[in-house]
């Protein structure tokens, strides 16, 4: 019945019926849309977990790689870092950000951008250059291997966020919207037939009562015609009552 | 005739080299400290050595680079012990060891006054071997023209200066070329110098000089393939003394890739050794170092380089009453502070492949 469930505050009316069933309709249809949308969601997000398994190995390796290297450099020229340090002035491996769509959600993805040449190509030019330049290369791959792996992450974060607020959507949808509204259309359904019923009762009462009443003024009549009936009898018998003037032809008259 | 004499006044620091010398790390201590699983494990290994328990007060976890840098403590102060009691030409032919590390912490200076950074900072990335008493001078010239004049006044790097630079130069020249022409510029002079000292002094370190002077001409060439130093320019930076002088270095000048260096070293025996194994390494090493291509083969020269320098300054403890063994106890010592940090470096990053890619010398 309509006191089962929540439902909506409404009045019972065929038009707010009417209502109700469009908006349900309308719920239903964002919510296989949301549900749809969740889906293609999740399918990324897995996809994004597993490549972020993946770069996070990667660079595990290539991390190890790249320290290694440096430990080359140290090996066959000593510290350069104050040197490398001084000797850039500009940045030769930029990151740029693009916009990416993925229904309806605005991911970031980062690329790498390298300007070839460097500030300090010289260094280690007397001993161990081809290590720096090694040891270069090397990290400029490690550093390309955790743009990939920012980009991912952060994908990854703004997808979780995504998903759950769908999924908070489309169960707010499921559980709580569509029943309310399955439940103002009951009740008003069911206010309505019952509205239908009294209705029909009144008819029904109204009906009988003027039945009863036509009956009774029926009789009434009946009552008065026999009365009458009897009192033209009455006449009838007494003062012989004055003839049909068609029944009887009078004679011409000639004047 | 100089042996007959030699041992009045530098016989006591000779006893006291050959027997450093000992104590270097042969090769069952490298096989030992290659077993080592942690630093803690090397840290022992290294205390029974001649190093004893140099790392004891470290606090855990040691870094590779504070074991370095206490390694080469102990040979600073080895070092200046040997100084300390050296008398002439000993005591000059020490300090002329320690110039090359000073060109070092000066050109290191000048790359933070040319960025206008507190350079007393420096003071503390300076090779220990290369600090002298006015260095802290050079920190007070803020401008590169002051600079100039100090190290003029303050070093004993002078003469090099004034010869091969001016003070528009420190601006306009890039800090690799001005390091590099002042090594030059040094090593000529040491090779002067050592000449000065006589046989077999002079012969022994112009053994090991010239090869010095060759090792940066073939590296200034090769590391500057691809980069924007000009032919001329480069010309400029290769030392007059070595081997492959002058032919060899006019070939090297005008060499565009790393096969016309191997043809200027062809005409000498051990140089062209370098370039021959080089690529029937390459190719036996397979994919892998295939396609690090001429970088593979140039860094195999390194270590190549490293180890002719370990072979020629062993040779120099062959013959007695000569200057040579400072300077190849001290290079020798260099090379076996490297090669234990690099076993440290690979027991740290878990690189065991690599472990053994160091230079033994004994």
């Amino acid at each position: 019945m309509s006191g089962t469930g929540a439902r909506e505050n409404v009045f019972p009316t065929r038009m707010a019926l009417t209502n109700t069933k469009l908006r349900l309709k309308g719920a239903q249809t964002g919510h296989s849309l949301l549900a749809k949308k969740r889906d293609a969601l999740t399918t990324r997000f897995r996809a994004i977990l597993r490549k972020v398994d993946e770069a996070k190995r990667k660079m595990g390796r290539v991390m190890q790689l790249a320290s290694f290297s440096l430990a080359e450099v140290t090996y066959a020229t000593g510290d350069i870092s104050y040197l490398v340090q001084e000797q850039a002035k500009s940045a030769s491996f930029k990151v740029k950000a693009k916009q990416e769509n993925v229904s309806g959600v605005v991911l970031p993805a980062f690329e790498v951008d390298r300007v070839p040449g460097t500030d300090f190509n010289l260094t280690g030019l007397g001993r161990g250059g081809q290590q720096v330049l090694r040891s270069k290369e090397t990290y400029a791959k490690a550093v390309e291997t955790l743009v990939e792996l920012a980009s991912l992450q952060t994908a990854f974060t703004i997808l979780d966020e995504v998903i759950r607020a769908t999924n908070r959507r489309v169960n707010a949808i499921e559980h709580v919207v569509i029943p309310k509204l399955d439940n103002t259309i009951k009740y008003i359904i069911s206010e309505l037939d019952e509205m239908d019923r009294e209705e029909f009762f009144r008819l029904k009462k109204v009906q009988g009562k003027k039945k009863r009443d036509a009956e009774a003024a029926e009789a009434k009549k009946r009552a008065l015609g026999e009365q009458e009936e009897k009192k033209l009898v009455d006449d009838d018998v007494g003062g012989g009552g004055g003839g049909d003037l068609l029944s009887s032809k009078d004679e011409d008259v000639i004047f | 005739m100089e042996a007959l004499f030699f041992n009045v006044s530098t016989g006591f620091l000779e006893g006291i080299v050959r027997g450093y010398k000992a104590g270097i790390l042969t090769q069952s201590h490298y096989n030992n400290l290659t077993q080592c699983e942690t630093l803690e494990d090397f840290r022992m290994q290294l205390s029974s050595t001649d190093y004893g328990n140099f790392l004891a007060n470290e606090p855990l976890p040691i870094s590779t680079s504070t074991i370095a840098d206490k390694a080469t403590q102990l040979l600073v102060d080895q070092f200046h012990f040997l100084r300390s009691n050296a008398v002439e030409p000993l005591s000059t032919f020490l300090d002329y060891m320690t110039y090359s590390y000073m060109i070092d912490n000066v050109v290191l200076l000048i790359t933070g006054t040319l960025h206008e950074r507190d350079t007393h900072e420096l003071l503390e990335r300076c090779h220990p071997l290369g600090v002298f008493d006015t260095m802290p001078a050079l920190c007070v010239a803020t401008n590169v023209e002051e600079l100039y004049q100090s190290v003029l006044v303050e070093t004993p790097l002078a003469p090099y200066f004034r010869d091969c630079l001016s003070a528009s130069d420190l601006d306009d020249l890039n800090i690799e070329i001005i390091r590099n022409t002042l090594h030059k510029a040094y090593l000529e002079d040491f090779h002067r110098f050592c000449t000065t000292l006589g046989s077999p002094t002079s012969e022994i370190m112009h053994r090991i000089l010239a090869f010095e002077a060759d090792r940066r001409t073939i590296n200034i060439t090769i590391n500057s393939f691809g980069t924007e130093l000009s032919k001329e320019q480069r010309a400029k930076l290769f030392p007059t003394i070595g081997r492959l002088f002058p032919e060899g270095n006019n070939a090297f000048a005008k060499a565009d890739e790393i096969e016309q260096v191997r043809q200027a070293c062809d005409h000498i025996s051990e140089y062209k050794a370098f370039f021959d194994i080089a690529p029937s390494a390459r190719a036996n090493g397979g994919a892998q170092v295939d396609d690090l291509g001429g970088d593979g083969a140039a860094a195999q020269l390194e270590d190549r380089f490293f180890s002719t320098e370990v072979h020629l300054n062993k040779l120099a403890f062959m013959q007695q009453f000569q200057y040579a063994t400072f300077y190849s106890y001290i290079k020798l010592k260099e090379q076996e502070i490297r090669s234990i940090t690099w076993i440290a470096e690979c027991i740290a990053q878990n690189a065991r492949d690599r472990i053994q890619d160091f230079i033994p010398i004994f």
